[in-house]
């Protein structure tokens, strides 16, 4: 039984020249061990379903986003005079350029795809709840630093929207009471955004902050198999164990998640690839029309908004009148998912077995995300702010109001063992 | 199905899907890779350089740039050639066996036509530019030298072929000649030989 | 010194000018006013290489005065169109550049910005920031206008400062702008052209003719979309074939779990 479950182990050590070799290292770092650890003998439910993949596609895009990134960095040149330019000679000049370049754009739109379904993942089935609270601290740390990362390369290509809504964005802090405009100066390095600052965010978005990111990730990653993976039913599996000390709910990582995550792997490629070899601008959402006309510092564009993936952040901004108190909000509404370990105050994890009320305020939650995110990518009209304040108070009001209404939630039943039927 | 059965299923899709794996990281890194090659810029700037001789005399040089380097293009007079032929100095690689020329400039006068010398103007000890001294017996070279170049970094002296002779000259080999190919009298392309390929 | 192309382009741009102003005088102003009629959608076919070639022969004679296209070399078009690079040198360059070169112009944008107002744009990477469509409209949208310096105005960009280059072709014509009053706010709207002069060219040619060149603009704002789309078929087909693999790998791995 347990035979049906357990990685391959035994295969290579001790037996030929290759596994003298593996003992050899083994005896002066723990390759074995980890193996073991991590892959061979880390023990994940069986009864995970497709919201279980984004973790490991988030991975892939940021393994990506490093190679593509550091052949992009051979051909980029960070001043303002050249960087325009260097971008199009790597479209157009550098052999095989303008593949890579898309991977790259493509990438850090999947990126945050990606990242927004596998945090969905974690509403859903109660991920960030003990004993997880501080795999979610370090996921929401990933989250910051990939804004920042995505922030600072978005200025990189100097194009119109670059420029100006880098503009926007770093003005934001002149909002901090007290030190706010020496601290836009400070971030700026110049009167206003200039050569100065593209090179210190292109230094930041290659170096700084990726390797921030690499270290958080494998936190990450120990964090989660210190406690062990969650699932579906939000059942501790550890808790139920064979008398081989094995979980009776989980199976191997290696191979079965390996192989399961392989299939995941190549439908995201093939949505990767259809976007980049048929429609890598996503209708001006990956790729903005506006940056292919280079940064011009006396022409604003009719129309600045942010890439995407900022636009819920950006009409929460929008929302208040004043601009002090827009900032605090957009800023709170990124706090609040930090605390949400300590606002759940339901004992059950999953969704599937949650009261009503979790539910409701969930799917409430999930809709205004979607809907400010829509309202920050138009212009601000008065309907349209009118919306956004809407929404932004169903945003906060998932978490304000959290507290109280998981305290009361009519939880069902949670089962002894995961729910699997086997796969068809 | 089986036990032996299934194990040998798996065993064939295991390798089936490892293989299609490694072909298609292969085929992801091979534009990678590729990417490393000269740009269109690079080939662009390191394209053929055209030189007009109609107007160079006898016994006149011109110097051009290609891929970053020194060119110099030669007119050798009459009295020039003779000299060259009649030149006694002992030399280090007299046949051109271990300098780099193309197999046309693989002769006597080190050119396609003996009249025009091309050849790239770095010492071949350390790189220097090499003086152009095409008088006979100056006072500094002594009554033997009947014309060529001479590097004053470490002394190494050529002939007006640009061979580098065998008297204490610290350079290893005649300079270098780079492929070039005439249009007719008036030009001289550099970077191109007769074939039309690039170098 | 003013290369050749920029003298030819300059001196048909100040013909049009002349030409312009002296047909303008005698004629009623025309309201300057927003317009949405008349916008057409582009419908330019980047494989076709006949009509990339027409494109590329109009852009240097018509555009490449003023405009140039930075980011593109002649013997990059050379080998996407289908010609020789004697055939680059014979029909589509008039300066002394050679064909690894890029397609510079002479005027600096110091001079543009005087005669102008506003330095002619590069248009390398035109279609792509404002899209075919709205090329191929400001093409075919002029009109005669008075109250402008060049003599003309522009339906899809208003108070363009750009005279109008292919007046010749197009022939000359003055915009019928109309009050309209909707919720109580009056607004002056376009109703139609009226021909002051016939062009060279009938509608449908003019037509025509603005479309290869919009085709043109649009194959040099991405030279390899052609080729980036036959790529990704190949990419997914193959993805799709290890996948079925990778997915019944997965089965036979998953088969036993209950």
């Amino acid at each position: 039984m347990s035979a049906a479950r357990s990685g391959a182990t035994g295969a290579v050590a001790g037996q030929g020249r290759m596994g003298r070799f593996v003992d050899w290292v083994d005896e002066r770092f723990p390759l074995t061990a980890m193996i073991k650890e991590h892959a061979t003998e880390y023990y994940a439910a069986k009864s995970f379903n497709v919201w279980y993949v984004f973790g490991v596609l988030a991975l892939v895009v940021l393994i990506l986003q490093f190679v593509t990134g550091i052949f992009l960095t051979m051909n980029y040149k960070p001043s303002a005079e050249d960087a325009f330019a260097s971008v199009e000679y790597i479209m157009r000049e550098v052999e095989w350029g303008w593949l890579i370049r898309y991977m790259h754009s493509t990438g850090a739109s999947m990126f945050f795809v990606v990242v927004y379904l596998h945090m969905f993942r974690g509403l859903m089935y109660g991920s960030y709840k003990a004993p997880r609270e501080l795999l979610w601290i370090v996921g929401m740390l990933i989250y910051l630093a990939l804004m920042a990362e995505a922030f600072m390369g978005y200025l990189l290509p100097w194009g119109q929207m670059s420029y100006w809504g880098a503009q926007v964005i770093v003005s934001l802090f002149g909002a901090v009471p007290v030190v706010g405009d020496g601290l836009v100066e400070w971030i700026r390095g110049d009167y206003f955004i200039s050569d100065i600052t593209l090179n210190r965010f292109f230094a930041l978005h290659v170096v700084a902050v990726p390797l921030a990111l690499l270290l958080l990730v494998v936190v990450h990653i120990l964090a989660l198999h210190t406690t062990g993976s969650l699932n579906p039913d939000g059942i501790e599996i550890k808790e139920k164990k064979g008398p081989d000390g094995i979980p009776l709910d989980g199976v191997a990582f290696h191979p079965y998640h390996t192989s399961k995550d392989l299939v995941a792997i190549i439908v995201f490629a093939i949505v990767f690839a259809a976007v980049l070899f048929f429609a890598p601008e996503m209708g001006g959402y990956f790729l903005e029309h506006a940056n292919f006309e280079p940064a011009n510092l006396l022409k604003t564009p009719e129309h600045i908004a942010p890439v995407w993936y900022f636009t819920p952040f950006y009409a929460i901004l929008r929302a208040v009148p004043s601009k002090g108190w827009g900032a605090f909000l957009m800023l709170a509404a990124i706090v609040f998912l930090f605390l949400l370990p300590w606002l759940d105050r339901c004992k059950v994890k999953s969704i599937r077995y949650r009261g009503w009320q979790f539910k409701v305020a969930l799917a409430a939650f999930a809709a205004s995300f979607v809907a400010l995110g829509y309202l920050g990518l138009q212009p601000a009209t008065p309907m349209v702010n009118q919306a956004a304040r809407f929404f932004t108070i169903v945003y906060f009001a998932f978490f304000l109001l959290m507290p109280v209404y998981t305290s009361r939630e009519r939880t069902k039943p949670v089962p002894e063992r995961v729910v699997y039927h086997g796969h068809e | 199905m089986s036990e032996e059965a299934s194990a040998s299923r798996r065993h064939f899709l295991t390798v089936a899907t490892t293989v299609t794996g490694v072909v298609g990281l292969a085929l992801t890194a091979a534009p990678f890779i590729a990417s490393f090659r000269p740009s269109t810029r690079a080939r662009a700037l390191g394209a053929p350089v055209t030189v007009d001789i109609s107007k160079l005399d006898a016994g006149s040089m011109v110097r051009v740039v290609w891929r970053g380097q020194p060119v110099w293009v030669l007119h050798r007079s009459e009295d020039m050639l003779q000299r060259l032929a009649g030149q006694k100095s002992p030399l280090k690689d007299p046949d051109s066996a271990k300098s780099i020329q193309p197999e046309y400039a693989r002769n006597a006068t080190r050119s396609l036509r003996p009249e025009y010398l091309v050849v790239i103007g770095n010492c071949t000890h350390l790189g220097c530019a090499p003086l152009e001294r095409f008088e006979v017996a100056p006072a500094d070279l002594g009554p033997d030298w009947v014309g060529g170049f001479f590097c004053p970094c470490h002394g190494s002296k050529f002939d007006l072929a640009a061979r580098v002779k065998d008297d204490g000259s610290p350079a290893p080999t005649n300079l270098t000649v780079p492929p070039h190919r005439f249009v007719g009298n008036d030009l001289i392309i550099v970077g191109e030989d007769t074939t039309g390929a690039s170098a | 010194m003013v290369s050749n192309l920029m003298k030819n382009s300059l001196r048909s741009g100040l013909a049009a000018l002349a030409g312009a102003l002296a047909l303008a005088a005698a004629l009623p102003a025309a309201a300057s006013g927003g317009g949405g009629g008349f916008q057409q959608p582009a419908n330019n076919d980047v494989s076709n290489v006949a009509s990339l070639q027409r494109g590329a022969r109009n852009f240097v004679n018509y555009c490449q005065g003023c405009h140039s296209a930075k980011y593109v070399r002649y013997n990059q078009l050379a080998k996407d169109l289908g010609m020789t690079e004697e055939q680059v040198i014979a029909n589509l360059m008039f300066g002394a550049a050679k064909p690894t070169e890029t397609m510079d112009i002479a005027m600096r944008p110091a001079d543009g910005l005087r005669w102008f107002g506003i330095a002619p744009p590069d248009l390398s990477l035109m279609a792509r920031s404002k899209g075919a469509d709205y090329i191929f409209n400001f093409l075919r949208t002029f009109y005669l206008d008075p109250k402008r310096p060049a003599g003309v105005n522009n339906l899809t960009l208003p108070n363009t400062a750009m005279p109008h280059v292919l007046w010749e072709l197009q022939g000359l014509r003055t915009a019928v702008f109309e009050e309209e009053e909707h919720d109580g706010i009056r607004r002056v709207v376009f109703r139609k052209f009226e021909e002051v002069a016939p062009g060279k060219l009938s509608p449908a040619e003019f037509d025509e003719f603005a479309r290869d060149t919009v085709n043109f603009l649009d194959y040099i704002a991405e030279p390899m979309q052609l080729k980036r789309q036959s790529l990704g078929v190949l990419v997914i087909a193959f993805l799709l074939v290890f996948g079925i693999f990778a997915y019944l790998l997965k089965q036979e791995i998953w088969k036993d779990v209950k």
